[in-house]
């Protein structure tokens, strides 16, 4: 079963239950997990190594409030006709983690939701998630603006605000974030700096001086040798 | 508890391996000496896989790079931070200090930025310039030759500007600025504030043939897996094992204290093996702290003998004292022209490719001593925390803040790389009323009796704080910057970041040649025990405008010539 299955199939409850008592009985997928992310793949000591398999092995949220995080994280980043959604790039599953890991953020969700779920209740009748995609947005809409919210949602805006930046925060640090970003770094390169468009784009050139100063990128695989002023004479 | 005692007896005893220690262990070991390294965390090589965090993504974190483990983020290679469990310590209510340690291979080398600025000639003298604080007993000219010695081995790139108090030397060339830089430069300029190209330990250009070049992933936080930057691990103690140096590494191992005889000189020292919590003895003919400034002290103070009734090398009292940090504080900007960014490859090194080194007159000023100003920015690599307030910025621009949906999609991409901001790093003079000293009633998880801090700022270093917003609100909104945030007041003390904050803590052990105001002599050496050297932050008699590394390593260097000489003629 891969993420995505692992999400639908915790929307409608059937496996919930696994995911979120792992410590008790971990299932096969979610063993392989809890191994991955203690192995030695980004450096952890013995100490560190620790700490993440105890915060794998705990639960926090129940079945209900991981299908609430599940919701708002489609709606805050929907599917784009290039990019996957939020959930799609396994945001519920990240922010199931951060609340073990950044225990503050416990509260302020888990009452959160429960004031989401009271408002809707009050508004519609029903908890957030039951209610149709145009009552959920109707709902945001009263939240997700802080300056055109009303005093009586400040609470909520406050909520919405700390789901907005989880969702963000775990959507842009996954691959597929990543590369709707753009961002094209972390790879072995040469630096020779900016491109002459961008330049051109924002006016600016660089002083020869300056320039004169800098890298010759031809010769830098060339050992360094001074005279004895200190001038690099290669 | 029975002390293991072992029979070998080292010419010298290294605690510690930052950048004191793993220059001691190189000079020491290439003079063929036996030493054993003394270090109270694990071992640690960048390029090993179990430990290499270079060139990882944020989602190979569950935390996506969070600060929950290491304060700089999953990705920083420093093991440690400003509090570890087990080792607490401990202020003076009413005062103020953090302290971050970082207990490993290589230790705070593994962190730190790798800004690389000699001290100039007034920072050895600057008592004789304004009054305040005291002269060091040594001077430019006895620590240039060491500075050329240091520049040629570890390398760093920088550029020649003939500055009267930022001294050259012998640089690799500096990378191209990137945008923000140049708008910085720009924007500097238009106010009258010089920048020149960053002096930094990353090597642009190769420097010897073990040594990978810098290939601009922009992460030496992370610790170089080609070596390409400095640390003590990578740059020195690993070259001075691979040379063939006589060297014994103890990892995991805390050191207590300083043993001495009944002449009061040093015999070994006593550490704890964190692995068995078992106590042992390590026998030297002489023993060099680079423990950290902190760390050296607390040992100095744990070191109580007949001899030494207040801890080693404190018949002075000065053990602990002017203890001093840089200043620090800073100011972020967002800037409308570097909206919606083209997308291209721009890590560069880690860290700045320009600076601002200080550029003015303090007896025109309201205080003292200088900063030095380091700008920062750039489209990095997303990690925890990024989307955060993800459009707040839309304020600036006339736009709706908040919504859901694709508009947040499009505002990400529209602010990337439009906020900018600028750090003052600047002096602290040295006071006896700033110290460090045993807590009488606490000790740590070895049973070693833990640091009590005293810490408060003065006037000097509130004004200087204030100068440094000013300088900073000019030079963003030159930029055509929109300056983030309020600027700190008088209640904030102008923006000052706690002591401990910019981890640059020196002169705990300070050196001079009064022996009844200092505790090392012109060689680092204690003026009461012969056979004892300390080779970290601690001698330090001022801090400057500049990070500590660089002269820590050339003193470092000095002091080990010495100990070689001082061997060769039999005096210790």
């Amino acid at each position: 079963m891969d993420r995505r299955d692992t999400i639908k199939s915790m929307l409608v409850g059937s496996i919930a239950g696994g995911f979120i008592l792992t410590a008790c009985q971990p299932d096969a997928d979610e063993h392989k997990k809890t191994e991955a992310a203690s192995d030695d793949q980004y450096g952890r000591t013995d100490k560190e190594k620790a700490h993440d398999l105890q915060v794998l092995g705990e639960a926090f949220f129940n079945e209900h409030e991981i299908a609430t995080v599940a919701v708002l994280c489609d709606l805050i980043l929907p599917a784009t006709a290039t990019a996957g959604s939020a959930v799609e790039a396994g945001v519920p599953e990240f922010i199931a983690f951060i609340v073990k890991d950044i225990k503050t953020h416990q509260l302020p969700l888990r009452g959160g939701m429960m004031w989401l779920d009271h408002e809707a209740t009050k508004q519609l009748g029903q908890v957030f998630i039951t209610c149709t995609t145009v009552e959920q947005k109707e709902l945001l809409d009263e939240i997700a603006y802080p300056d055109d919210a009303s005093p009586e949602s400040g609470q909520g805006v406050k909520f919405f605000n700390l789901m907005r930046n989880l969702v963000l925060t775990g959507y842009y640090t996954t691959r597929m974030g990543i590369d709707d970003l753009g961002y094209i770094g972390n790879t072995p390169n040469t630096w020779d700096g900016i491109p002459d468009e961008v330049l051109a784009k924002h006016g600016l050139s660089y002083e020869q001086e300056w320039l004169a100063k800098c890298i010759d990128q031809e010769k830098r695989a060339v050992v360094a040798e001074w005279d004895e002023e200190g001038n690099l004479i290669n | 508890m029975q002390i293991k005692q072992s029979s070998k007896v080292y010419d010298v005893i290294i605690v510690g391996s930052g950048a004191g220690g793993g220059m001691a262990t190189k000079i020491l070991s290439e003079a063929g000496l036996q030493i054993a390294v003394v270090e109270a965390g694990p071992y640690f090589d960048p390029a090993d896989p179990a430990h290499k965090t270079q060139m990882k993504w944020p989602w190979e974190s569950p935390r996506r790079g969070a600060g929950t483990t290491r304060p700089f983020g999953d990705f920083d290679s420093a093991y440690g931070g400003w509090e570890i469990d087990g080792e607490p310590y401990t202020r003076v209510p009413g005062t103020q200090f953090d302290w971050f340690r970082s207990h490993m291979l290589g230790g705070r080398t593994n962190h730190w930025g790798r800004i690389s600025l000699r001290f100039g000639p007034n920072d050895f003298k600057h008592k004789s310039i304004d009054g305040l604080g005291d002269d060091w007993p040594i001077g430019y000219d006895d620590v240039k030759p060491y500075y050329d010695k240091v520049d040629k081995l570890i390398g760093l790139f920088g550029s020649k500007e003939n500055l009267p108090n930022e001294p050259d030397g012998f640089f690799l060339p500096p990378p191209k600025p990137r945008l923000h830089e140049l708008y910085f430069i720009k924007g500097s300029q238009k106010v009258g504030v010089p920048v020149i190209p960053a002096r930094m330990s990353m090597l642009t250009k190769k420097i010897n043939n073990d040594r990978g070049v810098c290939f601009y992933c922009g992460q030496c936080n992370r610790g170089c897996s080609v070596y390409a930057d400095f640390s003590a691990g990578t740059c020195l103690i690993f070259p001075a094992q691979k040379a063939g140096g006589q060297i014994d590494l103890y990892v995991n191992s805390m050191v207590r204290e300083v043993s001495t005889n009944d002449e009061g000189k040093a015999t070994g020292v006593t550490y704890i093996n964190k692995d068995d919590r078992q106590e042992y003895a390590l026998n030297g003919k002489v023993v060099v702290l680079a423990a950290s400034a902190c760390s050296s002290a607390r040992i100095l103070l744990n070191s109580k003998s007949k001899q030494h009734p207040g801890g080693l090398g404190n018949s002075s009292g000065m053990v602990g004292k002017y203890l001093h940090d840089s200043t620090g504080a800073s100011r972020a900007a967002f800037i409308p022209a570097l909206m919606n960014r083209d997308m291209y490859n721009e890590d560069g090194v880690g860290g700045m490719h320009i600076y601002t080194p200080w550029w003015l007159d303090n007896r025109k000023l309201d205080f003292p001593r200088g900063y030095h100003m380091e700008m920062w920015g750039g489209m990095g690599m997303p990690s925890y925390g990024f989307g955060f307030n993800v459009n707040d910025l839309n304020k600036h621009i006339g736009e709706k803040v908040g919504g859901y949906g694709d508009r947040l999609r499009a505002d990400v991409k529209k602010f990337y790389g439009s906020i900018v901001g600028i750090s003052g790093r600047g002096e602290c003079i040295a006071r006896e009323e700033n110290y460090c000293e045993i807590d009488p009633e606490v000790v740590d998880e070895y049973g070693i009796p833990v640091l009590r801090f005293n810490y408060t700022w003065t006037d000097h270093e509130r004004h200087q704080a204030r100068h440094m917003h000013n300088t900073f609100e000019e030079i963003l909104d030159a930029m055509g910057g929109k300056i983030l945030g309020e600027k700190p007041g008088k209640e904030d003390d102008f923006g000052l970041l706690a002591p401990g904050r910019i981890i640059h803590e020196v002169g705990t052990t300070r050196m001079g040649n009064n022996p009844s105001t200092s505790v090392t002599n012109a060689y680092e050496q204690l003026h009461d025990a012969s056979n004892v050297f300390v080779v970290d932050g601690g001698p330090f008699v001022s801090q400057a405008d500049k990070n500590p590394t660089w002269t820590i390593l050339a003193l470092a260097w000095r002091t080990s010539d010495y100990i070689i000489d001082q061997i060769k003629k039999r005096n210790i």
